[in-house]
């Protein structure tokens, strides 16, 4: 199960089995979707529990992950396709719900779901629902978007306050009785990506990733992998609700490993932070955008934390679930 | 007459391994032959020393015996071998040049306090050296922190850079000098020179502006409180200008006009916080009596609760604060200078009265009120309550540089010296580095144009059961290598754990445990770490090629070990290590019954192990019982928070209701017994260190903690050393199958320790048969640590008090692990019982433990070389390795 938590085993599954077999240029650099002739491609599934939570449910969430796969190629969403997988006995209500959510999701994502399929499997074999999305979108040429294009100086900006999303879900499973005011930060990126994109300009964007499974920590580790730079990131920079903390400290998790599903780090030259930090900030979705940090030269491959109290602390990939280190 | 061959003469070679450069061998040599009237040369080669030695073959009989039992005080001996060559009829006695080719395979010695003659020289005004701050011989003086490679001599040494003057030269050049051939050897007119800078913010390097005194710009650092005028003596009219509140007129650092010791022991006098450039680091000093100082510094560091170490002028100034025995008197003036945990005395207590009686029991550990002024009324050295509040224990060491010695012949008062470093930073040893991050704590700087090429915190030590227990293993002892009982077949690299982490570069018998490094997760210390290994490799000419390191998939130094390509992983669980290293630290093989109680370790089922009950050989091991596994609610969260380990301990009983540390954290209580009940975010551990949290929370009330063991260090500082009664628990048989190692991460052959040949040695204390099939039909046990949690409750509901009920916990403890090895070796007949882990730090715990075992007719293994915390992991890591590799 640990291949699934978005970590250094997943990587390693992918890179073990997938890579290996389908081995293309197209796949080799492992973003969120593919590129080619003015196409992005991307798909992705979906398996959440519960499948209901505050600010969303699995339907939105499968819509918005998809484009947002999309939007971080810069691209523009054209189309969806779903495909459900259901367990017998899944209830038509709930089936039902999470369809219209889907609809109003993509509604305001302005893309069609074009096309589907569904298939039922005996009881026990599913749990409850899953979905896989699929999306095609356009790509202006002049917009080339890579992990590894992360240059030393480069401005790096979150978006939004962190880890709402997988707080929210943590808590909506319901086996701890926390009240907290905290709602999954579930929404369709592509309009803010093209507000930005427009702000600034063409190559001055250098690379758009959405912290998902994972979260912060995971893309920073990945772009500075394949940039072969350094990260360094100023712990009081990072913005994250007093809610999520507050819910992260007693759960005793970190939100810099925690999923977002409606935020998105974007990391862009030094002379274009201004620009895209007031073209985020002055859209509903990137109101909360900050400057967290820098590229750096050295160490290379590295993600570094400057904590308040001046020291430098290592935020490394997780190999598996995150287990104490202290002995 | 010497005229040529001589009938009857032989001629032998002889060879000497060990630290047998840099001590003063080859005078000693010269010394030695001369006085036996022998001829030949001695010198120095890659390995060590090469004699050749011709006379009377009962004089080279006796010259032989010499070298290798009463060698230099400061050279260690591991080999010495000789044999006939042709006589030649050679005249005299030579010293042979280096011949320095190769890499070094010789040993460097660790840093030596100064040495009594260099001292009395600092102290005589008739001397060329009186008052030289950096004065050395081949007995004393830095060695390994300022050693850039190998073979040792001035050139690879940070002294390279000043050129000796005549006198230096002579004295260098002559083999009757006390200074011959000590690499560091210098003088006022040539040396390193000594300057005390106000803190700034500036670059180093650059020459600082020299300003007239009374126009001094203030410091940046004025955050230092008006001392109340009976806590800090008033300033005398040629103090220098105190630190003040501006902090943008100073641009750089600006040297302070006058003797810089001087100057330095005025402004400690006045309650400054001092950085003092050391020989493995930076240190910051306050005078330890003023509570006002000793908060200053604290509020600074952000260090708000750790105990600080003191040092103090000399030996009557630690008798008087502290009890000390023969043992703990030779480990303070031990040349290695360590820091010695000793129990200190309270009032009324005189230094003559060696009664145990008075500072025991349970009013000791309020301690001494804190005093005002520099001495008592009767005259006695004092220390502020603030430096080690509440403990029984206090970290004393005494000066070991001619910085510290002159420091303190200035201000003749205990002073407080703790790294410098910011919270938890590694220690500063770069001036550059040591400027930027201690100018903001600092009001001044004492420091010299010496390099520490490599950083070394001091050591830590403590005595238990008459014997020395080391808590950090650090300057003073590194380099000098463990010895492994036998050869490994290929060179080896530990790479230790995560916390106190050290690293090990072992070949042949030799392991080389490194300096502690420190918490791996900072990039400073991980650095620290990779560097370190690279400077050890060329420093003794090893290339590794088998890479041991811990199970745990989140250590730095896993990873690491991981990523090198020129060496072969071998994976050694943790448990397995502390046992290991327990048996390397004592010479032997095994099997034994390994107790290892820590924190935690990453176990071969995925699980958090730490209350471990192993049947274990260097090879391998078996998980033979553990205590029960419990629930860590927020997993690291709950390390940092022993509450919740309270709270995980009594989950799904009723037990909570209307105590304490349920109040005390209403508002989080249930939600953590959900997660602990339901598994969320709480990895299942078996852990000694946890139990000892949850204990601690309910005893002492120690609900969070800001350092590494704090709960259990709190709960043992309050046990009533009387108390003899102990809580029992059951130890049931065990649902889990039997684990053993041999996992696909760690391939050693599972049934290894079974029936295994003991490490035919005569010394090895352990006895018995070796086990045999009976071990692998024992199932595992567990050890009910909640009936320990119970009893707690239950005496605490009656109203018992703290000390009784720690004492009666610690006392529990050591009855659970003696009945478990009654277990073990009712099926192995091992009696050989090793204590490992830093659960095993705790006086208290191990002479309980030690006692009833011992009482039990078990022999009783503990670690008095390596600590046995996970600072000793790397050298268990390596042992292991290399015993699997035959
Ligand atoms: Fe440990
Ligand atoms: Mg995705
Ligand atoms: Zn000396
Ligand atoms: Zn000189």
């Amino acid at each position: 199960l640990a291949h699934g938590a978005g970590g250094k085993a997943t990587r390693t599954l992918v890179e073990a089995v997938f890579l290996e077999s389908f081995a293309n240029p197209l796949l080799a650099p492992l973003g969120d979707g593919a590129v080619a002739d003015g196409l992005a491609f991307t798909t992705d599934s979906f398996v959440v529990t519960p499948l209901f939570f505050p600010g969303g449910d699995i339907g939105d969430l499968a819509v918005n992950g998809t484009v947002n796969d999309l939007a971080m190629c810069g691209a523009n969403p054209s189309y969806l396709s779903a495909a459900f997988i259901l367990e017998e006995g899944f209830p038509m209500d709930d089936l039902r719900r999470i369809t219209a959510s889907m609809a109003a999701a993509a509604r305001a994502a302005g893309v069609p779901i074009a096309t589907g399929d569904t298939k039922v499997v005996q009881k026990g074999k599913a749990d409850g629902c899953y979905i896989t999305t699929a999306g095609v979108g356009t790509v202006d040429p002049s917009i080339q978007l890579r992990a590894s294009a992360a240059r030393p100086g480069d401005a790096v900006i979150v978006s939004g306050p962190i880890g709402e999303h997988g707080v929210t879900v943590m808590l909506a499973r319901g086996e701890l009785d926390i009240e907290a005011e905290v709602t999954s930060d579930t929404a369709p990126l592509a309009g803010l990506t093209a507000c930005l994109l427009d702000a600034c300009g063409p190559g001055a964007v250098r690379c758009l990733r959405d912290p998902t499974r994972g979260g912060v920590a995971t893309v920073l580790n990945e772009i500075a992998g394949a940039s072969e730079t350094a990260v360094v990131l100023e712990e009081d920079a990072i913005p994250v609700r007093a809610a999520v903390r507050g819910a992260c400290e007693l759960l005793g998790i970190d939100p810099m490993y925690v999923a977002c599903e409606g935020r998105m780090i974007a990391v862009v030259e030094p002379g274009a932070a201004p620009a895209a930090l007031a073209a985020l900030r002055a859209h509903p979705l990137g109101a909360g955008a900050a400057v967290i940090g820098r590229v750096a030269e050295d160490p290379p491959g590295l993600v570094l934390l400057r904590t308040g109290f001046g020291g430098t602390r290592i935020v490394d990939v997780l190999v598996g679930d995150p287990l104490p280190r202290i002995c | 007459v010497e005229t040529g061959v001589v009938s009857g003469f032989i001629r032998a070679e002889v060879r000497v391994d060990g630290i047998v450069q840099g001590v003063g061998f080859r005078p000693f040599v010269h010394r030695v032959a001369t006085r036996l009237g022998l001829r030949g040369v001695v010198g120095n080669d890659e390995r060590g020393v090469v004699i050749e030695v011709e006379g009377a073959s009962t004089a080279v009989a006796e010259f032989v015996e010499t070298v290798r039992h009463r060698p230099p005080p400061l050279a260690t001996v591991d080999r010495v071998t000789s044999r006939r060559i042709p006589v030649t009829g050679e005249h005299g006695f030579r010293i042979a040049p280096s011949t320095g080719t190769g890499h070094g395979r010789a040993l460097i010695s660790p840093d030596v306090a100064t040495c009594d003659d260099c001292l009395r020289e600092l102290f005589d005004p008739a001397d060329r050296r009186y008052g030289y701050p950096f004065i050395n011989c081949t007995a004393c003086g830095p060695r390994f922190t300022i050693v850039r490679e190998s073979p040792y001599d001035r050139a690879t040494t940070t002294m390279a850079s000043f050129a000796m003057c005549e006198a230096c030269a002579s004295e260098y050049h002559d083999p009757a000098s006390r200074r011959f051939h000590a690499q560091p050897v210098c003088c006022a007119a040539c040396g390193p020179r000594l300057r005390l800078l106000h803190a700034g913010h500036g670059v180093v390097g650059r020459e600082p502006a020299s300003v007239p005194a009374g126009d001094l710009p203030p410091s940046p650092l004025g955050d230092l409180p008006a001392p109340p005028p009976d806590d800090l003596p008033p300033p005398r009219p040629d103090d220098p200008p105190a630190p003040s509140a501006d902090a943008s007129a100073v641009s750089g650092p600006v040297e302070i006009p006058g003797d810089p010791v001087e100057q330095a022991a005025r402004l400690l006098r006045r309650g400054a916080v001092l950085a003092v450039k050391g020989i493995g680091g930076y240190h910051l000093a306050v005078r330890a009596d003023s509570e006002v100082a000793v908060t200053a510094l604290r509020a600074r560091k952000r260090r708000e609760e750790r105990p600080l170490a003191v040092m103090v002028p000399d030996l009557e100034t630690a008798r008087a604060l502290c009890h000390l025995d023969a043992r703990e008197e030779r480990l303070l003036t031990d040349a290695g200078r360590p820091i010695v945990l000793l129990r200190r005395r309270t009032d009324g207590d005189s230094p003559e009265e060696t009664g145990r009686r008075q500072d025991d029991g349970v009013h000791s550990f309020t301690g001494t009120r804190s005093s005002i002024g520099t001495r008592g009324d009767d005259g006695a050295a004092r220390v502020a309550e603030g430096v080690a509040a509440g403990d029984r224990f206090l970290g004393v060491m005494l000066p070991y540089s001619p910085v510290h010695h002159l420091l303190l012949r200035r201000f003749p008062q205990p002073i407080v010296l703790t790294s410098g470093n910011a919270s938890d930073e590694p220690i500063a040893y770069a001036d550059a580095t040591a400027l930027e991050r201690l100018g903001g704590i600092a009001d001044a700087f004492l420091l010299h144009d010496r390099a520490i090429h490599i950083r070394a915190d001091d050591s830590v030590v403590r005595v238990v059961r008459g014997r020395e227990l080391p808590v950090r293993r650090s300057r003073g002892h590194v380099p000098r290598p463990a010895r492994l009982t036998r050869e490994a077949r290929r060179p080896v690299l530990g790479c230790g754990a995560e916390l106190k982490h050290t690293f090990c570069l072992a070949e042949g018998r030799h392991a080389f445990v490194s300096h502690h490094i420190g918490d791996l997760e900072n990039y400073e210390t991980l650095r620290s770490f990779t560097g370190g290994v690279r400077h050890f490799e060329r420093l003794f000419g090893i290339r590794p090629e088998l890479v041991a390191h811990d199970l745990h998939p989140e250590y730095l130094s896993t990873k690491y070990a991981l990523e090198r390509e020129d060496a072969e992983p071998v994976g050694v669980q943790h448990h397995h290590a502390h046992i290991a290293s327990c048996l390397a630290d004592n010479g032997v093989e095994g099997p034994v019954i390994g107790v290892a109680f820590d924190g935690l370790g990453y176990g071969l089922d995925g699980t958090l192990w730490g209350g471990e009950f192993l049947v274990a050989d260097l090879t391998g091991f078996r998980r033979a019982g553990h205590l029960a596994t419990v629930p860590m609610p927020g997993g690291a969260t709950a390390i940092r928070q022993p509450w919740r380990m309270a709270a995980a301990y009594l989950a799904g009983t009723d037990a909570a209701r209307g105590l304490a540390v349920r109040d005390r954290n209403a508002d989080r209580w249930d939600a953590v017994v959900a997660m602990a009940a339901k598994g969320v975010n709480a990895p299942l551990t078996s852990s000694a260190g946890r139990l000892f949290d949850a204990v601690a929370a309910l005893t002492t009330g120690r609900d969070t903690v800001t350092y590494e063991g704090q709960a259990a260090i709190e709960l043992e500082r309050v046990a009533d050393r009387y108390e003899h009664r102990a809580y029992s628990c059951r130890i049931l048989d065990g649902p889990d199958p039997p684990c053993a190692e041999g996992t696909a991460t760690d391939t050693a052959n599972a049934a290894k320790p079974a029936g295994h040949e003991m490490s035919g040695t005569t010394e090895s204390p352990v006895t018995g048969p070796p086990h045999t099939a009976t071990a692998s039909r024992m199932g595992t046990f567990v050890v009910r640590g909640h009936d320990l949690v119970r009893a707690v409750l239950d005496d605490l509901s009656a109203g018992v008090e703290a000390p009784l009920v720690s004492a009666r916990f610690h006392n529990g403890v050591a009855r659970l692990i003696v009945e478990g090895c009654a277990r073990v070796r009712e099926h192995t007949g091992l009696s050989a019982v090793a204590l490992s882990g830093g659960v095993f730090q705790n006086a208290h715990l191990v002479e309980r433990t030690a006692a009833r075992l011992e009482g039990r007719g078990f022999t009783v293994l503990t670690h008095t070389r390596v600590p046995p915390n996970d600072g000793g992991i790397s050298l268990g890591q390596v042992a292991v390795a290399a015993a699997r590799d035959r």
